[in-house]
């Protein structure tokens, strides 16, 4: 069949009336800045109920989808080596790396990847998603707020969270016993995204 | 009084070893065996354990102090040549030096990779607030943990070929009826 060239032309004219139908911002990617080192995943948990220890992950990457005007469609997802936990201290952070806690050798990475976003209020929101650790995923919930946006200084558009969760360590099969005071780690993230 | 002619023979000769040889080597037994009780033992010790925090200080402080005596015997061993090895046959000479430069290689492998394992994120080596050794560099995780099982297998190396030269020191002894094992424990 001979297809002529006006028909192509109105095809593309078709699609491009649809396209500007369209909300006006439509969702949009962000990849957290992690190459910038703007995007930090920390924990801290008590010490015997004297005081708390903090460390982070050092290494992950990971993005968010962003839709303001239908934000239950946005999304996110972020990838942890968990062989880069970080406590300054090189032998905990080997002894975290074993058997006794992560196991990296045959579980070197951790996940979360949300499944619900609901906006709690202007600024705040619950973030559903299922998180993998140590080869168990279970679905938690961060407690996240917006941080800012708007464009940097070097001809790009940044947009940052920050958000809390906690986690039991027995509910990721670690049952080492670090004490009753030491049970659920307390996780604050905060993540820049640079625009797509 | 000691009997006329009485000495301590220091130095090896072409019979014999002498004393800082057989202590040396006594002394790097019975380390190495209790480094290898203890470091098996120490890592599996619960979080509440009263010896959680002081086993390592000691492992750490006695594999320094392995690791000069090791330094020291290998300079020794160079200074003051070992007498001899009394087996006849090519290959019993063979298996014998070969057993012996394992064990040399196992003895600074422990240390080496003990040191990486510690030093890892650029702190000292250090043992009961004592710097033993400052860190000359840092590692990924990935490397240490490397190190870890390296450092592990190495134990277990030591151990066992250290038990097949002492079963072959006994064997000299029991069925070849000759010095080996003896001359390791007296001086001539």
């Amino acid at each position: 069949m001979n297809v002529k060239p006006y028909a192509i032309v109105s095809a593309g004219l078709l699609a491009l009336l649809l396209a500007a139908s369209l909300p006006a911002r439509a969702a949009e990617t962000y990849v957290m800045d992690t190459k910038g080192s703007h995007a930090f995943i920390q924990f801290k948990i008590q010490h015997l109920g004297f005081s708390w220890l903090l460390g982070r992950f050092n290494d992950f990457e990971g993005q968010f989808v962003l839709d303001e005007d239908n934000p239950e469609h946005s999304s996110t997802k972020v990838t942890i080596d968990v062989a880069s936990v970080d406590s300054n201290h090189a032998e905990r952070d080997k002894h975290l790396r074993g058997k006794d806690f992560f196991q990296v050798d045959k579980f070197p990475e951790a996940s979360f990847v949300s499944t619900k976003i609901e906006k709690t209020g202007e600024e705040t929101a619950k973030i559903t998603g299922d998180f993998t650790l140590k080869g168990v995923t279970k679905p938690i919930t961060l407690d996240a707020k917006y941080v800012g946006g708007g464009k940097d200084p070097w001809g790009g558009f940044r947009q940052g969270f920050e958000a809390t969760t906690q986690i039991r360590l027995k509910d990721f099969n670690i049952d080492y016993n670090l004490g009753p005071a030491a049970e659920v780690a307390d996780i604050y993230i905060s993540v820049e995204g640079i625009r797509q | 009084m000691l009997p006329r002619g009485w000495m301590v023979q220091l130095r090896n000769d072409e019979r014999a070893y002498g004393w800082i040889s057989i202590g040396l080597h006594w002394l790097s037994f019975l380390m190495a065996v209790g480094l290898f009780a203890v470091g098996l033992y120490m890592v599996g010790l619960t979080y509440y354990d009263p010896l959680y925090h002081q086993l390592p200080e000691w492992h750490k402080l006695a594999g320094a102090v392995l690791a000069l005596l090791t330094l020291l015997r290998l300079g020794w061993v160079l200074l003051n040549r070992p007498p001899p090895l009394l087996a006849d046959s090519p290959w019993q000479r063979l298996m014998a030096r070969g057993v012996h430069g394992v064990l040399y290689l196992l003895l600074l492998a422990l240390p080496i990779t003990g040191y990486l394992i510690t030093t890892a994120e650029g702190d000292a080596l250090a043992a009961f607030n004592l710097t033993l050794l400052p860190a000359i560099t840092t590692f990924d995780p990935h490397t240490v943990d490397w190190a870890g099982r390296l450092h592990l297998w190495s134990g277990w190396a030591l151990i066992l070929v250290a038990a097949v030269h002492g079963l072959a020191a006994l064997k000299h002894h029991f069925l070849d009826r000759d010095t080996t094992l003896i001359r390791m424990l007296k001086s001539s």
